[in-house]
């Protein structure tokens, strides 16, 4: 069994009045790819968004227990949540490129960070580009607006953005939702091999996906966190007769 | 029943074509109006020359000149101020905090205060207030500050047109799209390093439409600048910002009220009309084209 990167421990989660999330408790291991599969609305977003914090930007959102990234509580009030999320880094359902050219939608996070040489800064661009395997599809073009990419393409930029950071978790909100079946197999292709460096979280309505590219798999319904274990378990002999009727379709 | 659907829609129909005719008719007899009586006289010694004769020969030159330094400096004032506002509206203050609400109802009142008040405001305030004091403070008591002059006209039309780079910065701020700020907030950006670098350049076109609104909206007013700057006639250009300062629009006003002839001043008046309208005509021209071109290089 590989380290626990990530621990959530009760973790209950209302928007306003409504609980969206009820006391979620799970051990996500370093360098693997976990899924969260289940129905719209389920939480498995709102629960992604827990482990950087992004629902701090929503005012009325309040939660209870706790999330250890590296066995640190990071809804303790010491935490950095600008750094908190230098090391968690996250790719969003829709491609969410800046107006500006590819190379500096990539050396946006380090530019954040203090590095400004150009030979430096064209260096980690190089790396982070071709470990999202898209170096060679924008080599000769760095320098156009990131808005001139298609859609997978534009996908595969952000996670290069994302990687540029040098995260060591990153979270993904149905990365291929709104991509061809070409595009959204590259991503998967991907996923596939940055789990070697980083551990990953994948949101997805995509049954099929998360049975191809994850290791773990959670299972959400109204809130709640109804199964989680190996992919290969969930996906053939659940525990739960609901996790069985969610997976071969019979509701969701 | 249908038969009678069919007549008030056509009706209907008949009412809103007549509505949009109207206005359109409107204003080219208004154009067709003013360029009638003021081709005459509309010639480039009239836009380059200063007045002659008790103003009714020469051209209107130093008015021009004034009425865009007074936009210039009115921007300068209004912009920064009304933008940071709206950054602070839109980015830091909570919806319904009581510092937020209230800060929209200033500006919606500001909004509909008539332009005369405003005027009297800067008599009182810039004028005898700031002005007389700052004499009082560092000239021991010689007057300088204290009269109109273009400093607290441009000052005092920044007020008025406030609430409109307020709104327009607000809302182009707004049309940046949230998950551009997430994609910013989840590279470790913070809050103000997102506003910097993602949101104030997402929405420059919005705060330049903004400016050019105010802009447009400031060379036209004359109410503001009545009683804190504007003069009837000045022999040189304002060269220090403690001096008046001519305008076209009060140009106007004083050609079609208190000339020598008020008869035989009406082509001045309307030619002065003719150049007013056209830099209006030229700033909203200028900030759609700066607007699209905004536009395309964004996408």
């Amino acid at each position: 069994m590989k380290d626990i990167k990530i621990k959530t421990r009760d973790l209950t989660l209302y928007y306003g009045a409504n609980m969206a999330l009820n006391s979620i408790s799970l051990d996500i291991p370093e360098k693997e790819v976990t899924a969260f599969i289940g129905p719209s609305g389920c939480g498995k977003s709102t629960f992604l968004r827990t482990l950087n914090r992004m629902n701090d930007l929503i005012d009325s959102v309040r939660i209870t227990g706790e999330v250890l990234v590296d066995s640190v509580n990071i809804y303790d009030k010491q935490i950095d949540v600008v750094n908190l999320r230098k090391k968690v880094g996250m790719v969003f359902q829709k491609s969410n490129p800046f107006a500006k050219s590819i190379f500096e939608n990539v050396a946006y996070g380090p530019r954040i960070n203090g590095i400004n040489k150009k030979s430096d800064l064209e260096g980690i661009v190089e790396s982070s580009l071709q470990k999202a395997f898209i170096w060679e599809e924008v080599k000769d073009r760095l320098h156009d607006s990131a808005m001139g990419l298609s859609g997978g393409q534009q996908q595969r930029m952000c996670i290069a953005r994302t990687l540029a950071v040098e995260p060591e978790i990153i979270l993904m909100d149905e990365p291929a939702s709104a991509l061809d079946p070409i595009s959204t197999a590259k991503i998967e292709e991907l996923i596939f091999e940055l789990k070697k460096d980083y551990t990953i979280v994948i949101v997805t309505h995509n049954m099929q996906q998360a049975a191809r590219v994850s290791d773990l798999t959670a299972f959400f319904y109204l809130g709640e966190l109804i199964e989680f274990g190996k992919t290969r378990k969930i996906f053939t002999t659940p525990d739960k007769k609901h996790t069985e009727e969610y997976i071969t379709g019979r509701f969701g | 029943m249908r038969r009678q659907n069919a007549i008030t829609g056509g009706l209907f129909i008949g009412l809103t074509a007549f509505s949009a005719i109207l206005i359109i008719a409107v204003i080219i007899i208004l154009l067709v109006v003013i360029i009638n009586g003021g081709k005459g006289t509309f010639s480039w010694e009239f836009l380059t020359a200063f007045p002659e004769d008790g103003m009714m020969k020469g051209g209107i030159f130093p008015a021009i000149y004034g009425t865009v330094l007074l936009v210039l400096i009115m921007s300068i004032a209004a912009v920064p101020f009304g933008a940071i506002t709206a950054v602070y509206l839109t980015e830091y203050a909570r919806e319904n905090s009581i510092i937020a609400q209230s800060i929209r109802f200033a500006v919606r009142t500001l909004a509909t205060v008539p332009s005369i008040i405003f005027g009297l405001f800067g008599l009182g305030f810039f004028i005898k207030f700031v002005g007389t004091g700052m004499d009082d403070v560092f000239l021991g008591g010689q007057l300088k500050w204290g009269q109109p002059n273009i400093l607290w006209a441009s000052f005092t039309m920044a007020l008025l047109t406030l609430p409109v780079v307020i709104v327009s910065v607000e809302e182009a701020i707004r049309a940046v799209p949230r998950e551009l700020r997430e994609a910013s907030l989840a590279l470790g950006a913070t809050k103000w390093e997102t506003i910097k670098r993602i949101v104030i350049p997402g929405s420059r076109s919005g705060i330049m439409t903004g400016t050019i609104l105010a802009v447009s909206r400031g060379a036209g007013e004359v109410a503001p600048i009545l009683f804190t700057g504007a003069a009837y006639y000045l022999a040189t250009l304002p060269t220090s910002l403690s001096d008046q300062f001519m305008n076209l629009g009060y140009h106007i006003y004083i050609m079609a009220t208190q000339s020598a002839n008020v008869d035989e001043s009406l082509s001045i008046q309307f030619a002065t009309t003719m150049v007013l309208l056209l830099l209006t005509f030229t700033l909203n021209l200028a900030a759609v084209i700066i607007r699209s071109r905004l536009r395309r290089k964004a996408r």
